[in-house]
């Protein structure tokens, strides 16, 4: 088992074309993952490799059955992109873009509303369930199967983490970068309730960094709702205030995003919160008893 | 991207939110000039810097008369301003902003912010105006009266409603406050505002509402679509370093350490800062060299970190997922050649062909250490500052 992805996902790329967008597409492919389509307005009829170019998205869905997208359309047209995907009967849309206009964010988190679709993104890595796919631009080869599933706002960041994972011989169900965007699609609370409820995942890391209240809103949820063990890591605790680090999102402002509050309601939730990234593997491997 | 508050105002006459009458200016005698062509005084100087807390650091100052204007403009023009905001080293002052004062009557809060949680815009107001909301927030909560807008319908006048009644405005105040509040509202839309505050919004005694100050940030992704807008970014409000490594598309901000950083990844790159510390050094600075480094952006990494006097050693900090560790390695070997880096270099590489990476800057005739995991970086870092 593993979460949102496995080996029955059909993706079709969105910007299958572009530099990003091809090199991506044979990465994903070349994991195990169906990459059944692409979509390029105006490339229509042609192929990238072995896989079909179709001009808009309900096409492809049409002749392939894709249910899955991975999104590497250039920020101002992200939005519709994402739309194109939902409208088009996709359940999964990975938007990797980074750089999407936050009102533009709002307007399509409002049309996802109650319509069960998931997004993951934008400004993230995607999600891989290894040994199973990979719908995202992670390096496939540090990752191995196993019980851990891994959530963070973060992309080397995580990659860093699945490593350390990895080499202690601590395998992944289900890694998720939910992306470093102020308004992304899935939460922490999403995936900590897939998670919950994934009989292969035994244990959950979450990586969270400075900036808006989601990993206090995380750490109440695991609270009231997860009787798997949870292991933290928060970036950016000498991250000065008002400065953007890096991530749009990543930001305190006034007395609020700070890594010490967040560190704090995680604690108290019951969570084991890592000091510092160079540690997070081994107090994984000791919480889960391994 | 924040701007100025004459630029934040000027922006909010465009939108006919009412503001004081005044103009910048950066010569006292210009202020002068402003003064003598509005009304009969008094006059209000302020300091134009993009940090808050001008006030207490006397950045503020009212003046009786043109002449007295021409005098306190004087004072406040190339002081260096601190403020609880600007941290000790303070902001030089360049502009100021002349204006009517007014006859108040009351201070109100009016803010736009972006509500993550909610994903969508919340209007907050206020009865405590010239406060810091965080602490109206934390203190009597009650006082704010909150409208979530929806993004289908935009904002609704009966929210307009709720708020102007809510933070006790009279029925006379209610058109001009609805008003304030829509335009402010088509502002924050239409420029794609990730803030939009006003602290404090006053009554005057005559019943006009004004924004007496304007605290206006941009959303950074949406500048592509506003070239007016980008163009109000004032450079002497940045660390010149940093201004510096933007031109070069570089992630980068100064702090106040020793050990500089150079990784990929931005969350990486804070992870690694809070490495340096615990190793009981203190980080230089933040600087995400993005995914796809190049030995340019390496080579121009090097250069804006090791502009930085107090830097005493570089930690280069890099997980080689996609960007192949070999390919980095040429760059960091090219880049330090280059550059002629003459402090210590830690540097950890992992990820997709690390010893091929490994190999490389072994037998590059460099002097590097070489981490072979975090935590040995931190142990390394340690022992450079004992």
């Amino acid at each position: 088992m593993s979460v949102l992805v496995d080996k029955s996902t059909r993706v079709v790329v969105q910007g299958i074309t572009g530099k990003e967008g091809s090199f991506h597409a044979r990465a994903c492919r070349d994991y195990g993952t169906q990459v059944v389509a692409g979509v390029t307005p105006g490339k229509g009829g042609q192929k990238m490799d072995d896989i079909p170019v179709f001009n808009t998205v309900a096409q492809a869905v049409q002749d392939t059955g894709a249910n899955t997208s991975l999104i590497f359309v250039p920020p101002p047209f992200a939005a519709d992109a994402i739309l194109e995907a939902a409208a088009a009967g996709c359940r999964v849309i990975v938007c990797i873009t980074e750089g999407i206009p936050t009102l533009e964010m709002v307007k399509v988190m409002e049309a996802l509303k109650d319509t069960g679709i998931r997004l993951i993104g934008p400004n993230c890595p995607g999600i891989i369930s290894p040994g199973q796919a990979k719908v995202g631009i992670m390096p496939g080869h540090i990752h191995q199967e196993g019980p851990i599933g891994l959530v963070s706002r973060s992309g080397t960041l995580t990659y860093e983490a699945v490593y350390q994972l990895t080499v202690l011989g601590l395998g992944q169900s289900t890694c998720v970068g939910i992306g470093g965007d102020p308004i992304i699609g899935t939460n922490f609370i999403d995936m900590l309730r897939l998670f919950q409820t994934d009989p292969q995942t035994e244990g959950v890391v979450l990586i969270g960094e400075i900036g808006g209240s989601a990993e206090e809103e995380a750490a109440a949820f695991v609270k009231a709702h997860l009787t798997k063990p949870v292991v933290a890591f928060i970036a950016g605790q000498t991250a000065p205030e008002g400065k953007r680090m890096g991530h749009a999102g990543a930001i305190i402002s006034g007395s609020s995003g700070k890594a010490s509050d967040k560190i704090a309601a995680l604690t108290a939730a019951g969570v084991t919160v890592a000091a510092t990234i160079a540690e997070l593997g081994e107090i994984v491997k000791k919480v889960m008893g391994k | 991207m924040k701007i100025h508050e004459y630029q934040g105002k000027d922006l909010l006459k465009k939108f006919k939110v009412p503001t004081p009458a005044g103009d910048v200016a950066v010569t006292p005698s210009e202020a002068r000039t402003v003064a003598e062509e509005l009304e009969q005084g008094p006059f209000v100087v302020k300091a134009q810097i993009h940090a808050g807390g001008r006030g207490k650091g006397g950045g503020i100052k009212t003046a009786a008369t043109s002449e007295e204007v021409e005098k306190v403009a004087g004072q406040i023009l190339g002081m260096t301003l601190i403020t609880p905001q600007t941290g000790p080293e303070g902001r030089v002052v360049n502009t100021v902003l002349v204006e009517q004062a007014q006859d108040i009557d009351r201070e109100l809060y009016l803010g736009i912010i972006l509500d993550r949680s909610l994903a969508r815009p919340v209007i907050m107001m206020s009865a405590a105006g010239g406060m810091d909301i965080e602490e109206v927030a934390a203190r009597t909560p009650e006082l704010i009266i909150k409208e979530a807008i929806d993004p289908a319908t935009g904002l609704m006048p009966y929210q307009t409603r709720n708020l102007a009644f809510g933070v006790g405005l009279e029925p006379a105040l209610l058109r001009p406050a609805v008003s304030f509040i829509e335009n402010l509202y088509r502002m924050f839309t239409a420029l794609d505002c990730s803030l939009a505050e006003i602290n404090p919004l006053v009554v005057t005694k005559k019943g006009e509402m004004l924004a007496l100050d304007a605290k206006i940030n941009l959303d950074d992704n949406a500048l592509f679509r506003h070239h007016d807008l980008a163009a109000l970014e004032d450079p002497d409000e940045m660390d010149p370093l940093e201004h510096e490594a933007r031109k070069h598309h570089l992630n980068y901000i100064r702090l106040s350490g020793n050990i500089g950083a150079m990784v990929n990844g931005a969350g990486l790159a804070m992870a690694t800062m809070d490495l340096i510390k615990a190793a009981g050094a203190e980080p230089a600075n933040f600087l995400d060299v993005g995914g796809g480094a190049s030995a340019d952006m390496v080579a121009n990494g090097f250069r804006i970190i090791l502009s930085d006097p107090r830097v005493k050693g570089v930690l280069i900090n890099i997980f080689g997922g996609i960007l192949r560790c070999d390919r980095l390695a040429e760059g960091v070997i090219a880049a330090v050649k280059e550059v002629k880096v003459q402090v210590p270099i830690i540097i950890r590489l992992e990820g997709t062909n690390v010893e091929e990476g490994r190999k490389l800057l072994a037998e590059s005739g460099l002097t590097f250490t070489v981490a072979k995991d975090m935590r040995d970086a931190a142990h390394k870092v340690a022992a450079l500052v004992q």
